[in-house]
């Protein structure tokens, strides 16, 4: 598996996946903002976007409207909150040593759910659209730094295991919060479960400005530090002895993964198994190593979600499927496929 | 069915010469509908037909506990609202209904025995509430989710039957046949005016083929959501450019209670300030738990969507 040969050989692959995902990138945005409920026509498209978003004549400014008002910033809330979801599902891979680790592990989830419940059940039902991402965000937030403050204190150890552990009995617990809060206010069940199935339906501008700032950041963070999370796989105790500060190291990548998510969560809700399919495919493209694995799948990550959503509107247009229907059913399959794998590699 | 049970009714009726305590119904009904005091004789045992079957009433209920918001109004409409004891949490409206904790959609079988009823209404059951109420020996008649005006109006007069007060409820139903069908000869059928029905703030619609959808088609209106039915089950998502790209006449707001919407916030989404119905100020708000139930203020929402629908029109021209 090491020797210079493979090294060599690892390193050209990733290269060669790399052009792959930026042409892939590259369709995938056109292929977003091609297809939609309403024909736009794709010599309309493209000479929109050679006058950089000025109408071209022939070219009703409804169309032009549709472009940029909800079909491009779409493409990119899809393609950040990919991105988001398939490198934090990397980075938790490495950090928990885990190969079925999503970004949801440690009560990301189940933190933002709750916060987006009290914002519809408690908040001011006028600005609705401003309070759920932010609850969403903060949510996801707090659910984590509960997890990671009980798995560090109260299990004693700085182990991934007493993380992980700490994060299933956080998500559980914030989870009966919202669906006793949501008994309270039934009312609010179906805003909530729409909520949570995916809301890329209604996004604008507004989504683009709010998960920007925190996604690059958090991107930043892991890329700056993707070279030690192969150290660390071989196991806390030896990473140690190579003078990696492994504790701190997972500390700042759930920080940064978080964030991510929290980003992801506000502007798109719940969408499941990005985290766990994409980093699998690109392992399975260019091998375990997480210096291409963390970017390729966040490349890969943008892709893929701005293709779903693209199936999403338009599959039974000119009504939508929840983009977390989608994902999950293409994600359930899957991870069902790695689950059988590690079991015979265990 | 409803020409079987009518049979049933008459022949119980000519049956029942020792009608038992024959009750003149509540002498003043306080919802808004019109309910005069009848002296009919009410004969029990009744048989009136619920969602699941046949149910049996052997005695006039007094102690009625109602779990749908529907069935609360129905109740009050026929002047049976003295009889009830206890309504759900959603049960908002008349404002006398005697509001509980007990839940429609959550329901507590040992709590709702507690108010010690003789008669449990509901409309959905989410296990089973009606087996497990008939094991306490109370009597349950769910009636659920109205599919047509039709059965809306049956579920009506099944409750007059089932209270004592069937007069009143057909009343009740006749009147509102009789204003439905003014609004109906009234409204232009080939306007072609079109709509967009908003249930919240993520474009989930109506399609013509949902009660609340009947009700537009009733009018001649033509719902933008049609199209994009296609296996939804009636309540489809639809894409929001889908909606710019419709540019309808008119469009109904049924998600200013759990969203908060209104002309002003929906102008603010991106594209439609230019829509035609913003800004010729078409958008309707309507009050979410009329648009959502299907008692007797279905007319005043008929009345609602008929008088926009001649502003729109005129406000087109």
């Amino acid at each position: 598996m090491s020797g210079p040969e493979a090294a060599v050989r690892r390193v050209s692959a990733g290269t060669r996946a790399t052009v792959v995902g930026v042409a892939v990138l590259v369709v995938a945005v056109l292929v977003g903002l091609l297809v939609g409920p309403v024909r736009i026509g794709a010599a309309n498209v493209l000479r929109w976007l050679l006058f950089f978003g000025d109408a071209p004549p022939g070219m009703s400014e409804q169309q032009a409207l549709i472009l940029a008002d909800l079909r491009l910033p779409r493409v990119i809330v899809a393609g950040l909150v990919g991105v988001s979801l398939a490198a934090s599902g990397a980075a938790y891979q490495a950090v928990f040593r885990n190969p079925l680790a999503d970004p949801y592990l440690l009560g990301a989830a189940a933190g933002a759910g709750l916060g987006a419940t009290i914002a519809v059940a408690y908040g001011p039902s006028g600005a609705l659209e401003l309070t759920v991402p932010a609850a969403a965000f903060v949510g996801a937030l707090v659910g984590v730094g509960l997890a990671y403050g009980l798995g560090r204190s109260s299990l004693g150890g700085r182990s991934s295991t007493s993380l992980v552990l700490a994060g299933v009995a956080v998500a559980s617990f914030l989870t009966a919060v919202q669906t006793f809060l949501q008994q309270q206010r039934s009312e609010t069940l179906r805003q909530v479960y729409t909520w949570i199935l995916g809301r890329l339906g209604t996004t604008g501008w507004d989504d683009v400005r709010l998960a920007l700032p925190s996604v690059v950041l958090a991107l930043a963070t892991m890329w700056a530090v993707r070279r030690l999370l192969d150290v660390i796989e071989v196991g806390d105790v030896e990473a140690q002895s190579l003078g990696l500060h492994v504790a701190r190291l997972r500390l700042v990548v759930v920080v940064a993964a978080s964030l991510a998510t929290a980003a992801a969560v506000a502007v798109a809700g719940l969408i499941g198994f990005v985290g766990l399919i994409v980093p699998h495919t690109v392992r399975l493209m260019v091998g375990g190593s997480y210096r291409s694995v963390l970017p390729l799948s966040a490349l890969f990550g943008a892709s893929f979600l701005i293709l779903v959503d693209t199936l999403a509107r338009t599959v039974v247009a000119p009504a939508e499927i929840p983009i977390g229907v989608i994902t999950a059913f293409i994600g359930a399959p899957f991870f069902i496929a790695v689950l059988r794998r590690n079991r015979r590699a265990a | 069915m409803g020409k079987r049970l009518n049979f049933i009714v008459a022949l119980l009726l000519t049956l029942s010469v020792a009608a038992c305590g024959s009750y003149g119904g509540s002498d003043d009904a306080p919802a808004g509908n019109v309910a005069s005091p009848s002296s009919e004789p009410s004969s029990f045992p009744v048989t009136v037909e619920g969602a699941s079957g046949r149910v049996t009433i052997d005695e006039r209920p007094e102690r009625i506990v109602s779990l749908s918001p529907t069935a609360t109004e129905d109740l009050f409409a026929i002047g049976a609202g003295e009889q009830v004891i206890a309504v759900d949490d959603q049960s908002n409206f008349p404002p006398e209904a005697p509001a509980t904790e007990l839940s429609g959609f959550e329901p507590n079988v040992e709590a709702i025995a507690g108010f010690e009823p003789d008669l449990v209404v509901f409309a959905t059951d989410p296990g089973d509430l009606g087996s497990s109420l008939e094991g306490l020996g109370i009597t349950a008649l769910q009636l659920d989710a109205a599919p047509t005006l039709e059965v809306a109006y049956q579920q009506i007069e099944q409750l007059g039957l089932a209270t004592g007060h069937a007069d009143e409820a057909r009343g009740l139903v006749d009147d509102m046949r009789s204003e439905i069908e003014e609004l109906v000869n009234a409204a232009d059928p080939a306007s072609g005016t079109t709509f967009y029905y908003e249930l919240d703030d993520t474009f989930y619609s109506v399609t013509s083929k949902t009660f609340i959808g009947q009700l537009f088609e009733l009018l001649g209106l033509e719902n933008i959501a049609d199209e994009a039915g296609r296996g939804s089950g009636g309540y489809p998502q639809l894409s929001a450019e889908y909606i710019l790209a419709s540019d309808p006449d008119l469009i109904f707001l049924a998600d200013t209670k759990c969203c908060g919407q209104s002309l002003e916030t929906v102008s603010e989404r991106p594209g439609w300030d230019e829509l035609s119905a913003v800004t010729r100020g078409d958008v309707v708000p309507l009050d979410d738990d009329v648009a959502s139930r299907w008692g007797p203020r279905v007319v005043d929402l008929m009345r609602q969507i008929s008088e926009a629908a001649d502003s729109a029109e005129a406000n087109a021209a």
